[in-house]
């Protein structure tokens, strides 16, 4: 088959980031501490919603053309839980990275450290959801592609795949433009990439059982249900660039911004009127 | 969009208040599958945590991706095309596949021919579930009872070639019983299967009003035995689709468009025998169609949640007269109703299920012991649910889908004008909800199937039998007072009836009134045993005393009455209309 949707040979090694995080959609007025950090007791802990997606690209891509896909969550142990859904989803493989070394990391060391563990994996493709919902900063995923030196093929809507290239559909906001990218390279993944599949049940009864070696006494398990455990060291991470210690981002300050309907003004249905309204949002960074 | 599962928390602890533990137990035989089948459970917890994970998956499917073509299925139905295929409609197509992708297909198939190897009640939750989400579609997803009557009946080799496939949604299945003169006396059959001198079987005839019946793998009542022309006559064939099956037509229906219902017409199909000959009525079909009665009893239930939700939901935003109209006693009597009879008809379509789901298992585990003293135990107790089964499993069906066109109704009233309108879903509600106390038996007909039981005392013994091991704290004691009262005075009226002078004609006059009663008592005592696990279900069970037995007690009244003009007059009573 020669031309769009050839496979290679042996199929594509794929790598999937995903990041466990805090179900915004449910934020109330209890979600942040006095302290200015996240009452994770307040919201339920869920998969980033495209890092679904980013998953679903990746075991399509499996499903056509073979291949194997391995899911990688940084975190603390209680990753772990997205780590099975993403087993239960179809991944093959699925490794935690958490080390108390890499606390406090911003998405600087994050792609760090994140790098460290894909590069383990000598991926042709490394798959991240676009952005996580509790940060927005949608920085990780290409900032992991410029450390590993691969392309970075953000906003992804549709994959195709011809030998040692992938020919990819990117939102650019006015429209959709086509890439076609030599491998390796790095896809963020937004929720336009298809429907997710639902879970099979047999591998739901199956990989509910799956555990990391922390939730096990600190013993690995055997066999398929193993959930592989990395630390710093593990990945050849080094120390000052992991953690607080790599992280230039400062937090300068948190407010918890209650919103609520106001007034209203109303703008004249004319150029004049409709230009002054957005000079003025454009004044107060709304939009621009 | 939601979870159907889980932004519903009755499904679950309708789950937990049945203890599913023994019938866990049984269905993994022991757990024995674990050692060879890497997803199978260990242990009983472990099991009904899968269940849960498994109504988890198919609330997702069905709340998430289905409920949302609902409306355009109802719409666009399916097409038979000029080529005598059928095109289902785009949501009924998708349901199909992803319900494959996630086995549920195959809920109560055993593991190595594909399926969960889940008992029936977990089907049965998986049907009220997906009716919620579009009834249509219960009909195509509850099929699942092909698959499981030739799991049940046929040969391995017939099972390995079409279990799998139709577990994991590449085949689609059709029980193919009605004829144009063949419907609720399915004894008079006419279809017939003749073999041909190397013994293979071909089907000719003409069959009618059959779901699905472009599906794959078709199960087909005909008659092998020309010499009997009545329910001994008739076997069980399996015949693949192809050339020698036409859809001759599709049904136009007032409800439940997204399930298409085929005439077919079978031109020398070849066919595969099931199991034995002449057993195809008596035996399998019964079974299947029992399976089938457990399923409508999920389909009533899931329509009436769907309807409930719509009532509540309006209720709550609509204001008239500036007070939003769930403020209105009238209304707050008639959704509470609607309520109350919901979380009663599944708690009695989950037990009946578990109760099949007791029959089945037993009867594995006595064929396992046969000859060991504790076989006699498990006989006995197999026995017992035996004989529950045949009242309780009419009793589910005609509850269930009697409470759906109620619910559905009440919906209707409580939107009003609006509710009259194709803009709201309460007007499908409606005509879906009104096949479910036709098909698969009349709501008539199940109550011709419970009476006997009704008439034995056979639902006290479930009282007994739902109440064994509760604890019944004080505050329910009074309750179940009141239960045994009523189940006496049932009782009564009973024995009043088979005293009655005018004999079997007075018995079916009044038999609807006593089944009605008896079902009172049953799902009263199911109310206890939810109220004693949940304390919060004390209300519903306080509602069903204090609201229903008094109207059922003018039910019973009636039943002893001694009045029969209804029959004896009728010529005068109904008239036939005159010609001119």
């Amino acid at each position: 088959m020669c031309g769009m949707n050839a496979s290679k040979k042996s199929g594509y090694r794929c790598v999937v980031c995903i990041k466990q995080v805090p179900d915004t959609k449910k934020v109330t007025g209890e979600a942040m501490k006095a302290d200015g950090t996240i009452n994770r007791a307040a919201l339920p802990a869920i998969f980033n919603p495209e890092d679904r997606n980013a998953l679903e690209a990746a075991l399509r891509v499996k499903d056509e053309h073979g291949g194997k896909v391995i899911a990688v969550a940084m975190g603390l142990p209680a990753a772990c839980a997205i780590l099975r859904d993403a087993l239960m989803c179809g991944a093959d493989e699925a490794y935690l990275v958490t080390d108390r070394k890499a606390a406090g990391s911003d998405t600087l060391a994050t792609s760090y450290i994140l790098s460290c563990a894909v590069k383990m994996f000598q991926p042709d493709m490394v798959f991240c959801g676009r952005q996580a919902i509790d940060g927005d900063t949608a920085q990780t995923g290409p900032q992991i592609a410029e450390k590993l030196g691969f392309a970075a093929i953000t906003y992804l809507e549709d994959l195709k795949m011809d030998g040692d290239f992938a020919i990819a559909t990117r939102d650019i906001g006015t429209g959709v433009e086509k890439d076609r990218v030599k491998l390796p390279a790095l896809f963020t993944v937004t929720d336009r990439f298809g429907e997710l599949r639902p879970f099979d049940v047999r591998r739901v009864m199956k990989y509910k059982k799956a555990k990391a070696a922390v939730e096990n006494g600190g013993e690995p398990l055997e066999g398929d249900l193993k959930i592989g455990q990395l630390s710093c060291d593990d990945i050849g991470a080094e120390p000052e660039r992991c953690g607080f210690a790599g992280s230039p981002t400062n937090v300068n300050k948190i407010v918890s911004v209650v919103l609520a309907g106001g007034d209203f003004k109303e703008v004249a249905p004319t150029d004049e009127g409709v230009g002054a309204l957005v000079a003025e949002l454009v004044a107060d960074h709304t939009i621009g | 969009m939601s979870n159907f599962y889980l932004d519903n928390p009755d499904i679950e602890k309708t789950i937990d208040a049945m203890d599913l533990g023994e019938v866990a137990e049984l269905q993994e035989e022991g757990f024995r599958f674990a050692k060879e089948c890497d997803f199978a459970p260990t242990n009983a917890e472990d099991a009904i945590d899968n269940y849960k994970r498994a109504l988890c998956v198919c609330g997702d499917v069905a709340g998430n991706r289905i409920a949302p073509t609902a409306e355009e299925t109802d719409k666009v139905g399916n097409v038979l095309n000029d080529d005598g295929s059928v095109t289902y409609a785009p949501g009924i197509a998708l349901a199909i596949k992803l319900f494959g992708k996630t086995r549920l297909s195959g809920v109560t198939i055993p593991y190595y021919l594909g399926g969960l190897n889940m008992p029936c009640v977990v089907l049965t939750a998986c049907n009220d579930i997906v009716s919620r989400a579009d009834a249509s579609l219960m009909n195509i997803f509850g099929l699942q009872g092909i698959a499981e009557t030739i799991n049940q009946f046929a040969s391995e080799e017939i099972k390995a070639e079409y279990v799998p496939k139709l577990c994991d949604g590449t085949y689609t299945g059709a029980m193919v019983l009605t004829e144009p003169d063949a419907g609720s006396d399915l004894q008079s059959v006419k279809t017939t299967a003749t073999q041909d001198a190397d013994g293979n079987w071909f089907v000719n005839g003409v069959k009618r009003f059959i779901t699905n019946g472009c599906g794959d793998v078709l199960l087909v009542l005909a008659r092998t035995e020309p010499e009997f022309s009545d329910g001994r006559g008739l076997s069980c064939l399996l015949v693949e689709k192809g050339p020698w099956v036409k859809v001759r037509r599709l049904e136009h229906k007032l409800g439940i468009n997204g399930s298409p219902t085929c005439e077919l017409v079978f031109t020398d199909a070849p066919a595969k025998l099931i199991g034995q000959r002449k057993r195809g009525l008596i035996t399998y079909v019964m079974s299947l169609m029992n399976g089938a009665r457990v399923g409508i009893s999920a389909q009533g239930t899931g329509i009436g949640e769907a309807a409930y939700r719509a009532a509540r939901d309006y209720a709550a935003s609509r204001r008239q007269f500036g007070v939003t109209i769930d403020s209105f006693p009238a209304l707050r009597e008639l959704m509470g109703d609607m309520s109350v009879e919901l979380q009663g008809s599944r708690l009695l379509a989950y037990y009946s299920s578990k109760s099949v789901d007791l029959e089945m298992g037993l009867s594995k585990k006595f064929e396992t012991l046969k000859g060991k003293p504790e076989a006699q135990d498990v006989r006995r107790r197999m026995k017992l649910y035996a004989g529950f089964n045949k009242m309780l499993t009419p009793m589910a069906k005609y509850y269930a889908s009697e409470m759906s066109m109620r619910a559905a109704n009440g919906a209707v009233a409580v939107l009003g004008g609006s509710g009259f309108m194709k803009d709201y879903p309460v007007e499908r509600y409606l005509r879906d909800s009104r096949i479910t106390t036709i098909y698969e038996g009349t709501s008539q007909l199940q109550v011709v199937a419970a009476i006997a039981g009704v008439m034995a005392g056979l639902y006290k013994d479930v009282v007994a039998d739902v109440l064994n091991g509760v604890e019944v704290g004080p505050d329910l004691l009074a309750a179940v007072a009141e239960i045994n009262k009523f189940a006496a005075e049932t009782d009564e009226a009973a024995e009043f009836v088979k005293g009655h002078g005018a004999g079997r004609m007075y018995q079916d006059l009044h038999a609807r009134q006593l089944v009605d009663a008896a079902i009172g008592v049953v799902i009263g005592s199911l109310f206890v045993r939810f109220a004693a696990k949940f304390p919060e279900k004390k209300l519903a069970l306080d509602y069903w005393l204090a609201a229903k037995f008094p109207s059922l007690r003018a039910e019973l009244a009636k039943a002893k009455s001694g009045y029969t003009a209804s029959v004896t007059d009728f010529e005068k009573l109904a008239p036939m209309p005159a010609a001119e």
